[in-house]
């Protein structure tokens, strides 16, 4: 199309037209502005002010003092050490590479502890102080203080430390603390209090479990910061508020005897008050030292840990999971009983029983036994021939009843609660998982490998204590970490014949001719009661029985049981792995600790004469075995 | 308005008043603001500041005084001289191994990419004053006025300096659409940059790309590249209506807003006037645009039409292109606020622009008697 012609009128009538276009776009641009303007400072203001503020206010964080774990009695088990440390800014630092030189000279760092820090020295920003050491010396501490006129930045301050007085003691019990790790940091929302030097949150046991109550509430000092991260101005601090005291059901001293009492074995010892259910001890050994752990534990010292065949690293008392052995039998007759059985009813035993065409072995020829002979001679055959009566579901309710195979509500970071067979169970588990069922249909010689605590039976060391609480008391005791109970827990409804009945036979157990006769305890008017038990590793292969042969392979040694006979107060049960024999290696050590809480000094006269055949106490053991680990890491270091 | 008494003299008198007060009131304003900007201190900015307006005021009146004649005569030789300039600029650059804007001639550093801007408008206006009006619609009159506009942007362009290269292509646009080129240049030229944006973006500078990045979603990377926007949404945002007052913006003070005294100096500005001292800002700069479309509107002769309308434009298109993205509705181009901003480039250009705005406004006044 040709364009039509084009005249000087043409052109100031389109010069006008398109001036007004322009000037009306740069009206809609100019009005844009003054929106976008208003929307900002009016609209949006409070949101941008409170930006604004959070850019100009800025906290130095001083850590809050973490709360005491004391015991019931108020005795602390895990406190705060005042110590030494050094911290750097680096926005304040003038020359770097001559201060951190002086540094690692005076405080004798690592070259590892200098590269964490240069790291940590560059990826910091603004105010954040990087920590130069911890639990500094006090010789150190004052050369440091003496040159910080040449070294700008350098903050030597007074801190805290975590201090676990019985130190591998309450490691299982307590956990431990330690600076937190980046997924940690990431999992609080990158709270910035987790990366302050000095901070530790709690990584194990009750340290972690009650990290909320035990933390309390950070302070600061509030400073205006300029962006590169200069002081401006110093504002109104912010006071700090420690964190809250946690009172265990713990008895402190009788944790640290059974903790020392179980000496060099790899075993458990637990005992709760049988009417209202605190823990007053749960000790685990051999433990971590929670004291090493928390000052940041040495990758030598952990693989040395880890491989231990004792598992230090394992709480045995939740996390261990044992065929109890014969220490279920006192249970198994209360089942017998709520089936009908006649406690009196007798059972010839010839050694063994006989279902179809394979005989199932008792360790002796009892001869007849009623139900309370049956429990003091530990008596497989009662227990087969009766268990085979009544059918193992009976018995399994019963267990349930008693705590077996449960998940209690504790403050634990994790349990593991073990397998109550019955067949139900069964034949859920035929379908899951065919390696540990090969068939559906529960048999009778299931049920009386599980009448003699072997099979499918899997427990844990607390619910064995629960089991003979609830036993001595006939109480629905439930176990209780944390403070102190006055009140008893509620009946469990059982007939106190039945329970008659079971406490006679666990009383002849100890103090008539039954298994554990040579644990008699020492204390005038105070008789235990108790039932032994032996666990076996591995499958019995022809003759041999577990009771030779290498540590690995010998059978668990376990002990249930309750004092005094006659007004029970105490419950508990020891497990020592590999310890041969309940009578033998268990039933001993609940018998000491018993007599601590009767008799303190007998207890501890005998402790002090096994402590001396160990070749020192739990604390010097511990000591020697801390040197070890650091010239070993030491070795290999300049290896 | 007009200050006519018998006291001040006629040359005095004769000046566009209106545009000085309104002017002033911008400068005021930046130095103030440079002054809070150091901290409460006249220097380093402040003072200097306050000297390099006079400086280029004084060029301006001067440039007020050059018949249009003159510059008439003198538009294509100065438009030449410039892209030779730059052209040198670019061999400099290449010897050098390095992006390079800069002439240096020992006593002063000349950026010919500033000159440029009101030089492709004159040049413009000069191609179209002398292109009969019959041939504004063919051929002719639009490819010899688009080389002299392509040239020049394509040589900033690669400099690279986009925000500089931008300006210069819409003050000559701007001429071409008021000179009355058919529309559907525009429209299609429109259509068609709309269309060559993603093939654009994959030929940016990586720092450029990740500025349009950052403009769109500024909060994807707050501590890093979106910074600027980020910080300065918030001295903007966190100064409300009536301002944290002066001399207290904590924004600026306390170094979180960057380059908050050249390309950010209104948010250190409107963090502490508010949104009070921000609509009187763009409120005045509204009104000197204001004034030199007026000017462009009543001027005489067809050059001074369409150099008005152009001058104004890149006047206009100086300060809305900075407060877009000084608000978050523009990308980060680097181009600072005019007399507001600390530096000489952006107040040269538009004193220059201002100078022959009020030139071209006194001879259309006394049209008649210079005949």
């Amino acid at each position: 199309m040709k364009p039509s012609r084009f005249t000087a009128a043409h052109q100031s009538m389109t010069f006008s037209r398109r001036m007004m276009l322009v000037g009306g776009a740069q009206a809609a641009f100019g009005g844009v502005l003054l929106a976008r303007l208003g929307y900002l400072s009016i609209a949006q203001s409070e949101h941008y002010q409170l930006l604004s503020e959070s850019n100009r206010v800025q906290l130095i964080i001083v850590p809050p003092r973490r709360g005491w774990i004391v015991d019931r009695a108020g005795k602390p088990i895990a406190i705060n050490r005042s110590d030494f440390r050094v911290d750097i800014i680096p926005e304040q630092v003038r020359y770097p590479t001559q201060t951190l030189r002086a540094l690692a000279e005076t405080l004798k760092l690592t070259p590892d502890d200098v590269d964490r820090i240069i790291k940590e020295f560059k990826a910091s920003r603004g105010y954040q102080p990087v920590q130069i050491a911890e639990n500094v010396p006090y010789d150190q501490y004052a050369a440091i203080t003496v040159r910080l006129p040449e070294m700008p930045g350098v903050q030597p301050m007074r801190g805290f430390s975590r201090y676990y007085p019985t130190g591998p003691a309450v490691g299982h019990l307590v956990g431990y603390v330690g600076a937190a790790n980046a997924k940690e940091h990431e999992a609080e929302g990158k709270n910035p209090l987790l990366v302050t030097p000095g901070f530790k949150i709690g990584k194990e046991g009750i340290e972690k479990t009650l990290e909320k109550n035990l933390r309390g509430q950070p302070g600061g000092q509030r400073v205006e910061l300029t962006a590169r991260g200069k002081l401006v101005r110093e504002l109104e601090p912010k006071p700090d508020r420690s964190g809250g005291t946690i009172q265990l059901a713990i008895d402190a001293g009788l944790q640290e005897y059974a903790a020392r009492r179980l000496g060099e074995e790899s075993g458990s010892c637990t005992i709760i008050d049988c009417l209202t259910g605190d823990v007053l001890c749960m000790a685990s050994m051999p433990a971590y030292d929670p004291n090493s752990f928390s000052d940041g534990i040495g990758q030598t010292e952990w693989r040395m840990l880890s491989e231990d065949p004792r598992k230090p690293l394992t709480n045995k008392i939740l996390s261990s999971l044992y065929p109890p052995g014969s220490t279920i039998k006192p249970m198994n007759a209360l089942a017998l009983q709520a089936a009908g059985v006649d406690p009196d009813e007798t059972i010839h035993c010839p050694g063994g029983y006989r279902l179809g065409n394979r005989f199932f072995r008792c360790l002796g020829r009892h001869g007849s036994v009623n139900m309370r002979r049956a429990i003091a001679k530990s008596c497989n055959t009662y227990f087969y021939a009766m268990g085979h009566r009544v059918g193992y579901d009976r018995i399994a309710e019963m267990a349930k009843r008693m705590g077996l195979g449960q998940k209690f509500d504790m403050p634990v970071v994790s349990q593991s609660f073990g397998t109550v067979p019955d067949s139900a169970w069964k034949a859920r588990k035929y379908k899951e998982n065919r390696r540990i069922v090969e068939r559906p249909d529960w048999t009778a010689s299931d049920t009386l490998n599980a009448s003699i605590g072997q099979g499918f039976l899997i427990l844990n060391p607390l619910q064995l204590a629960v089991m003979a609480a609830r036993i001595a008391s006939g109480r629905d005791v439930q176990p209780q970490l944390i403070g102190v109970h006055k009140q008893p827990a509620p009946l469990l409804g059982l007939p106190p014949e039945h329970l008659d009945a079971v406490r006679g036979g666990m009383w002849e157990v100890v103090n008539g001719d039954g298994t554990a006769g040579a644990s008699r305890l020492q204390v005038p008017g105070v008789e235990m009661c108790g039932k032994t038990g032996t666990a076996q590793v591995r499958k019995i292969v022809g003759s041999q029985r577990g009771q030779s042969g290498d540590w690995k392979y010998r059978d668990h040694g376990l002990f249930v049981f309750f004092a005094p006979f006659d007004k029970p107060r105490y419950a508990g049960s020891v497990v020592i792995e590999h310890g041969l024999g309940g009578a033998r290696a268990a039933a001993p050590v609940a018998k000491d600790c018993l007599t601590y809480l009767f008799d303190q000094p007998q207890a501890m006269k005998r402790l002090a004469e096994l402590e001396t055949q160990w070749g020192g106490t739990l604390l010097e053991r511990t000591a020697r075995r801390q040197a070890q680990f650091d010239v070993i890491s030491k070795a290999n270091l300049s290896a | 308005m007009m200050i006519s008494s018998a006291i001040i003299p006629q040359p005095l008198a004769r000046l566009p008043w209106r545009l000085i007060w309104l002017v002033a009131l911008i400068c005021t304003i930046g130095i103030i603001t440079l002054f809070s900007a150091a901290g409460g201190s006249w220097s380093p900015y402040a003072l200097k500041q306050g000297l390099i307006i006079i400086a280029f005021f004084a060029l301006a009146i001067m440039i007020s005084y050059i018949p249009e004649r003159f510059i008439k005569s003198v538009t294509f030789p100065t438009y030449v001289a410039i892209l030779v300039m730059l052209v040198l600029v670019e061999m400099i650059g290449f010897v050098g191994k390095g992006a390079q804007r800069w002439i240096d001639l020992g006593f002063i550093r000349l950026q010919p990419s500033e000159f440029m801007k009101p030089a492709v408008v004159l040049v413009l206006a000069r191609f179209y004053d002398l292109l009969p009006a019959s041939d504004v619609r063919r051929w002719r009159g639009l490819w010899p006025a688009a080389m002299l506009v392509l040239v020049p942007w394509a040589l900033i362009l690669v400099q690279p300096d986009l925000g500089t290269a931008t300006m210069v292509l819409v003050g000559g646009v701007t001429v071409m659409f008021v000179a009355g080129l058919p529309m559907w240049y525009f429209l299609s030229a429109a259509g068609a940059l709309a269309a060559a944006l993603p093939v654009v973006y994959t030929m940016m500078h990586e720092y450029q790309r990740k500025r349009v990045l950052i403009f769109m979603d500024p909060e994807a990377d707050p501590l890093g590249a979106g910074y600027h926007i980020t910080q300065s949404k918030i001295a903007i945002g966190s100064g409300g209506i009536w301002g944290k007052g002066y001399l207290n913006g904590s924004q600026s003070h306390l170094d979180y807003l960057p380059e908050g005294h050249t390309d950010f100096v209104f948010a250190t500005f409107v963090e502490e006037w508010g949104l009070i001292g921000g609509v009187m800002l763009i409120v005045a700069f509204a009104m000197v645009v204001r004034w030199g479309m007026s000017v462009s509107r009543r001027a005489k002769t067809r050059f001074a039409q369409l150099a008005a309308a152009g001058l104004s434009m890149t006047i206009f298109f100086y300060f809305t292109v900075n407060l877009m993205m000084v608000m978050g509705l523009a990308p980060v181009v680097g181009i600072p606020l005019p007399l507001v901003s600390f530096g000489g480039s952006a107040v040269m250009t538009v004193m220059i622009c201002l100078g022959l705005l009020m030139g071209i406004e006194r001879q259309s006044r006394s049209r008649s008697r210079l005949g």
